[in-house]
C-alpha cells in the first residue's frame, strides 16, 4: 500500500517563552546566556519557605495572545502543580495550569504551499496556558556527574495546544511558522529558536481516511522548523511501515535525533508519570477582569490577517504577495514604512512595485548578505524613493537595479532622496524624449539590416534583438516601452 | 522579671531598670539551666541574641524604641532565620542554615525584639505531641514525663517555663492552640492570610498560619501586632490596613466588661470524647464568662466530625508536594552512598524524613493519584466548604464560639505514639477552625487531674482577633489561671 492510503493527523504543542524581564514567579532576570545559576533567586532554587508571586506581565502577554487568536480569555483560571522529581526541577513540581487554562479556544489561519497549489486553512486551538520552565541539566563536562543550571528555572512559558487539525508535515510547519510570526508580531516572545524560546512538540498519528483516530506518538522538543518537518516525515513513515508490517502503534513519547533523522522512543505510556495535578495552594485563582481584556484589545496592533486583507483590498496586491509581506513583523514593518515614506495613494503603482522590490531584490540581497530586514542597509524611505522613480517613469526596472546596488553600498547618502542623487550623479534618468531616441533608433536600424530583414520575414525574435540594441545604445536609459512602440512604427512603415 | 508581662518589661527597659542585654542574659541563663530537662530549644543563639540586645539598648538609649525593642523571644524552628540553623525538627534540614529571614522574623528583627533561639517542634510541623522531632521530644514543664502538645511544643513549653516571655508558632490544625492549652499558656492563630507565610517552611499551605504564644492574651496581642501585616511575597497574604490587636485591651476594667458578648457553644464540642476533668474546667470558665456579662447560646456545627477526615486528606496532599523540594540535590540531607539518581532521591528522603512525615507523604501521594483525586481530594474540598459554612451559620447567632481546646490534658510521652489515629483525634476541636480559615485562641481555664492545665478555645469570625483577645483579656483580668507557673519554672 502506498502512503496515499493513509491520512496523517498532527497536533502541535508549542512552548513560547514570554519576553518578560523577570521570571513568572520571582524577580530574577530572564536574560539568556548568563553564567550558570547567577539568575536563580531563592524562589527559583526552591529554598525552604519561599513562595511564588505571579508576574502580571506574563498574564498580560497571555491575554494578548488570547485576543489575537479570537480565543476566550478565562475570567478565572487556576495554577496547578505538576509533580515529578528531576534535579533541574527544584520544587519537585512545576507550576502550570491544568483544568482551567487562561486561554481557551481560538483559531489561526495558515497559508500552506507555494504558487498555484497554495491554499489557506484554519487551525483550531484547544488552549494556551501559563507555566514555568525548568532548569537545565548539563551532562557534559562534569566527569560522571551532572551539573544543574537553574537560570532558566521559572522562565515564563505559554504552552499553546492545537487541535489535531494538521494533515501533513507541511501543514504542521506552516502552522508553526504562522504561530511563530504571530507571537513575535504581538511582541510576547522573541521567537529565538536557537535559544529555546520557541519549542515544538508534535503529536502524530496515522489512520485510514475517514476512519477513527490512530494511536499517537508525541515527538518532544523540536527546536527548528526543519527538524519539525523531518521528524514528522520520519515518524509518519515509521508508523505506516509498522502498521503495514502487522504491528501496532503504542502510545509513547519519542525524541528526534537530528544526526540520524530518526525518532526513537523515550518512554511508553506505561512509564508515563502520574503528575498528581492539584491546584497550587500558594497562588490564588487568576482573575482577569473584562476591563483588562478590553485594554489589551484596544492596544493591539493590526494583526497579520487584517493587514493581509487590507493590502489585497486597498492596494490590489495578490493574496500571495500580501501573505509574504505579512509573514513576519519585521517584513510588514519595513513594507509599511516604505509605503508611508512614498505617501502612496490608492491606484498608485508604488504598493505593487514596492512589494516586488521588498520580496525580490531586497530579500535576495539580504539573504546573500545574511542580514535581517530590520538591519537592511537600504532603509524603507530610500527604497520608497527608488520605487517612486520607477513608478513615475524616471528610470526603468533595469536601471533601478543599478540604483539599488548603489543604495546598498551607501551611495547617495542616507536620506530619502538618496535614489535621486544617484540617478542624477550617474546620469541614469530614463530617456523619454522621442526626438532624442529617433536618431538612436535610426542608427540601430541602419547597422542591423539583417535583423530588419528577418523581422520582415516574420521572425519575431529579431525584433527583440533590435530593442536590445537600442537599449544598449542608450546605455539602458531609454524607456523600453517607448522604444518598442517607435521601433514597431518605423519597421511597419 | 521572669514573670513580668511585656508591658512591664517595656516599662522596665525604658526606665533603665534593666538593660536588654541583662534581660536576654537572664533568660539565656534560665534556658541553660532548665532546658536540659525540657528540650524546648533546638538552637540557642546566645551570641546573636546578645548582639541584638546591645543594638536594642542603643535604640532604647536613643529614644527610638518600639513596643518590642529589647524584648526576648524565640522562634519556632519552622521560621527561616538568616545565619542561624533552621531545622524544622527534621534530620533532613539538620544542617540547613537559611540565607534569608522569614517575613515574621524580619518584622520582629526590625521591631528590635531579641531572638534567643529556635524552638523544638514536630518534624515539618506534623504532629500533636512534639514526639516527632528529630531532636527528641520537648517536655511539658508541668510534668516532664508528659508531652507539651504539638507541633509548636517547644515554643509552648518555653513560654510556660518562662525560658522566654513570648514565642512564635504556627498552626495548621491546632499546632498553636493545642500546645498552649496543654502547657497552660495563651496562644492565638489569626485568620488565614493575616501573618505572612514567606519563610515559614510549608507543611500544608492552605492551612498553615503563623501565631503567637504568651503568658496572657495581652502579651499575645502585642506579639501578634508585630507579626501581622500584608506581605507582597505571599500571594495568600491579605491586603488590609495594619491592626493594633491590643487596642481593645486598654479600656478600663468594668464590672461586666463582656456585657453583650454572645458566646456560642457548639453541641458537637461538648459531646462524648471530652475528658471529665476538661469538661469541668471548661464549664467553670464559661460560668466565669457569664459572670463578666457574656451570654451563652447553643449552636451547632453539624459537619464538625468530618473535619479530621477532610484535614487528613488535604494536609497530606499539600505536604506530599511541598516536601518534594527536599530531594538532597541543593541543600539538606543527602545519602552518603547511592548508585544512581533514583537511589539518591529514595535514600536521601528515606534517611532524612521520620515516620510520621513519610506516612503523610504516602497518604498525600495516594489521594492525589490518578483515579483517586476526585474521591478523596475533591471530596475533602467539598467538606471543607461545608465546614466553613457551618461556622458562618453558627456565627450568625453569636459573636464568638467557645469550647475545649483539647479533649484531654497532656498525655504521657509514648502513650499515643503507636496509634496515629488516636493522636489525630486530639486535634478534633481545633482542626475545623483551620479548614474554615478562622482565627482561634486558647487560654488557660483551670486544671484537670494531676494538676495539668486545661485550655478554653475561642473562635471568631474572620479578622475578629482583637475581639477574641479582648474577651480572653477580660477573663484573665478576673482570674489567675494564666498566672500559675509550673514548679519547675520557679
Amino acid at each position: 500500500m502506498s502512503r496515499n492510503d493513509w491520512e496523517v493527523v498532527i497536533g502541535l504543542e508549542i512552548h513560547a517563552q514570554l519576553n518578560t524581564a523577570s521570571k513568572i514567579f520571582s524577580a530574577a532576570s530572564t536574560a539568556f546566556g548568563a553564567e550558570p545559576n547567577v539568575q536563580a533567586s531563592a524562589v527559583d532554587i526552591a529554598l525552604p519557605g519561599v513562595l511564588p508571586v505571579l508576574n502580571g506581565g506574563a498574564v498580560e502577554r497571555a491575554i494578548r495572545f488570547g485576543v489575537a487568536i479570537g480565543a476566550t480569555v478565562a475570567p478565572k483560571s487556576v495554577f496547578a502543580r505538576k509533580n515529578y522529581f528531576y534535579p533541574d526541577l527544584p520544587k519537585g513540581y512545576q507550576i502550570s495550569q491544568f483544568e482551567l487554562p487562561v486561554v481557551q479556544g481560538g483559531a489561526i489561519t495558515i497559508r500552506v504551499g507555494d504558487g498555484d497549489k497554495a491554499y489557506e486553512k484554519t487551525v483550531q486551538l484547544t488552549r494556551a496556558h501559563l507555566e514555568e520552565d525548568a532548569g537545565k541539566s548539563l551532562h557534559e563536562d562534569f566527569h560522571g556527574m551532572s551539573g544543574i543550571d537553574l537560570n532558566r528555572a521559572g522562565t515564563p512559558l505559554l504552552e499553546i495546544v492545537s487541535e489535531p487539525d494538521m494533515r501533513s508535515s507541511t501543514e504542521a510547519v506552516a502552522y508553526a511558522r504562522a504561530l511563530h510570526a504571530l507571537v513575535r508580531w504581538i511582541d510576547i516572545c522573541d521567537g529565538n529558536m536557537q535559544e529555546g524560546s520557541f519549542r515544538c512538540d508534535a503529536n502524530v498519528s496515522v489512520r485510514r481516511p475517514g476512519g477513527p483516530l490512530g494511536t499517537r506518538r508525541e515527538i518532544k522538543n523540536l527546536n527548528s522548523f526543519r527538524f519539525l518537518q523531518q521528524a514528522i516525515d520520519f515518524e509518519v513513515q515509521w508508523q505506516i511501515d509498522t502498521i503495514e508490517d502487522g504491528g501496532r502503534i503504542q502510545q509513547a513519547t519519542v525524541l528526534f535525533d537530528p544526526d540520524t533523522g530518526e525518532t526513537r522512543m523515550m518512554r511508553s505510556k506505561e512509564d508515563a508519570h502520574d503528575y498528581r495535578y492539584f491546584p497550587d495552594p500558594d497562588l490564588l485563582p487568576l482573575v482577569i477582569s473584562p476591563e483588562w481584556i478590553a485594554r489589551v484589545r484596544s492596544e493591539m496592533p493590526e494583526l497579520p490577517g487584517a493587514m493581509k486583507a487590507r493590502l489585497v483590498d486597498d492596494y490590489g496586491l495578490s493574496a500571495y504577495d500580501a501573505a509574504s509581506l505579512t509573514a513576519s513583523k519585521e517584513i510588514a514593518a519595513y513594507y509599511q514604512a516604505m509605503l508611508a515614506a512614498a505617501d502612496a495613494k490608492p491606484g498608485s503603482q508604488v504598493p505593487k512595485l514596492g512589494a516586488n522590490w521588498v520580496m525580490g531584490e531586497l530579500a535576495a540581497q539580504l539573504n546573500r548578505a545574511e542580514r535581517d530586514i530590520g538591519d537592511s542597509p537600504v532603509a524603507p524611505a530610500q527604497l520608497a524613493g527608488l520605487v517612486q522613480r520607477i513608478a513615475d517613469g524616471t528610470i526603468s526596472n533595469n536601471i533601478a537595479r543599478k540604483v539599488f546596488a548603489a543604495l546598498w553600498n551607501g551611495e547617495g547618502g542616507t536620506g530619502p532622496d538618496a535614489a535621486d542623487r544617484i540617478i542624477e550623479a550617474q546620469g541614469l534618468r530614463q530617456v523619454n524624449d522621442s526626438s532624442a531616441l529617433e536618431p538612436l533608433i535610426d542608427e540601430v536600424l541602419a547597422a542591423n539590416q539583417k535583423s530588419v530583414d528577418e523581422f520582415r520575414a516574420g521572425k519575431d525574435k529579431a525584433f527583440n534583438a533590435l530593442v536590445g540594441q537600442v537599449m544598449k545604445a542608450s546605455r539602458g536609459k531609454a524607456n523600453p516601452a517607448q522604444v518598442n512602440e517607435m521601433l514597431k512604427r518605423k519597421l511597419e512603415a | 522579671m521572669i514573670n513580668a508581662s511585656l508591658t512591664e518589661l517595656r516599662a522596665a527597659l525604658d526606665a533603665g531598670k534593666i538593660s536588654s542585654v541583662e534581660l536576654a542574659t537572664l533568660f539565656l541563663d534560665r534556658i541553660e539551666r532548665l532546658d536540659p530537662a525540657l528540650n524546648a530549644f533546638i538552637t540557642v543563639d546566645r551570641d546573636g541574641a546578645l548582639e541584638t540586645a546591645r543594638a536594642a539598648d542603643a535604640r532604647i538609649a536613643a529614644g527610638d524604641a518600639g513596643p518590642l525593642t529589647g524584648i526576648p523571644l524565640a522562634h519556632k524552628d519552622v521560621f527561616c532565620t538568616e545565619g542561624v540553623l533552621t531545622t524544622c525538627g527534621s534530620k533532613m534540614l539538620a544542617n540547613f542554615v537559611s540565607p534569608y529571614d522569614a517575613h515574621v522574623v524580619s518584622l520582629l528583627k526590625a521591631a528590635g525584639a531579641v531572638s534567643l533561639g529556635k524552638t523544638n517542634m514536630d518534624e515539618f510541623a506534623m504532629g500533636s505531641s512534639n514526639e516527632n522531632s528529630h531532636f527528641g521530644p520537648a517536655k511539658n514543664p508541668w510534668d516532664t514525663t508528659r508531652i507539651p502538645g504539638g507541633s509548636s511544643g517547644g515554643s509552648a513549653a518555653a513560654v510556660a517555663a518562662r525560658l522566654v516571655p513570648v514565642a512564635t508558632g504556627t498552626d495548621t490544625g491546632g499546632s498553636v492552640r493545642q500546645p498552649a492549652a496543654l502547657t497552660g499558656v495563651t496562644g492565638i492563630k489569626p485568620t488565614y492570610g493575616v501573618v505572612s507565610r514567606y519563610g515559614m517552611i510549608a507543611y500544608a499551605s492552605s492551612l498553615d498560619q503563623g501565631g503567637a504564644f504568651g503568658a496572657s492574651a495581652a502579651d499575645c496581642a502585642q506579639l501578634l501586632t508585630a507579626m501581622a501585616g500584608f506581605d507582597p511575597r505571599d500571594s495568600t497574604s491579605i491586603e488590609r490596613p495594619a491592626e493594633d490587636y491590643s487596642r481593645e485591651l486598654a479600656a478600663p476594667a468594668a464590672a461586666r466588661p463582656l456585657a453583650g458578648l454572645r458566646i456560642g457553644l457548639p453541641k458537637e464540642f461538648f459531646g462524648a470524647g471530652m475528658a471529665d476533668d476538661v469538661r469541668a474546667a471548661v464549664e467553670a470558665a464559661l460560668d466565669g464568662y457569664r459572670a463578666l456579662g457574656a451570654t451563652t447560646v447553643d449552636v451547632s456545627l453539624p459537619n464538625a466530625q468530618l473535619a479530621i477526615p477532610a484535614y487528613y486528606v488535604i494536609a497530606p496532599a499539600e505536604a506530599s508536594s511541598n516536601l518534594s523540594r527536599f530531594d538532597g540535590v541543593r541543600y539538606g540531607h543527602r545519602a552518603a552512598d547511592y548508585r544512581d539518581l533514583a537511589e539518591m532521591y529514595s535514600k536521601s528522603r528515606a534517611e532524612g524524613f521520620g515516620a510520621e512525615v513519610k506516612r503523610r507523604i504516602l497518604v498525600g501521594t495516594y489521594v492525589l493519584s490518578h483515579g483517586y483525586y476526585d474521591a478523596y481530594y475533591l471530596q475533602a474540598q467539598k467538606l471543607r466548604r461545608l465546614i466553613a459554612q457551618d461556622f458562618q451559620a453558627a456565627l450568625a447567632d453569636c459573636d464568638v464560639i467557645a469550647g475545649p481546646t483539647s479533649p484531654t490534658t497532656a498525655w504521657a510521652i509514648g502513650e499515643k505514639s503507636d496509634d496515629p489515629v488516636q493522636m489525630y483525634l486530639s486535634d478534633i476541636y481545633t482542626i475545623a477552625v483551620n479548614l474554615a480559615g478562622l482565627p482561634g485562641l486558647s487560654h488557660p481555664c483551670g486544671f484537670g487531674a494531676g494538676e495539668l492545665p486545661v485550655g478554653l478555645q475561642l473562635v471568631g469570625d474572620y479578622f475578629s482577633e482583637a475581639r477574641l483577645l479582648n474577651a480572653a483579656h477580660r477573663f484573665q483580668q478576673a482570674s489567675d489561671w494564666h498566672l500559675r507557673r509550673p514548679a519547675l519554672a520557679a
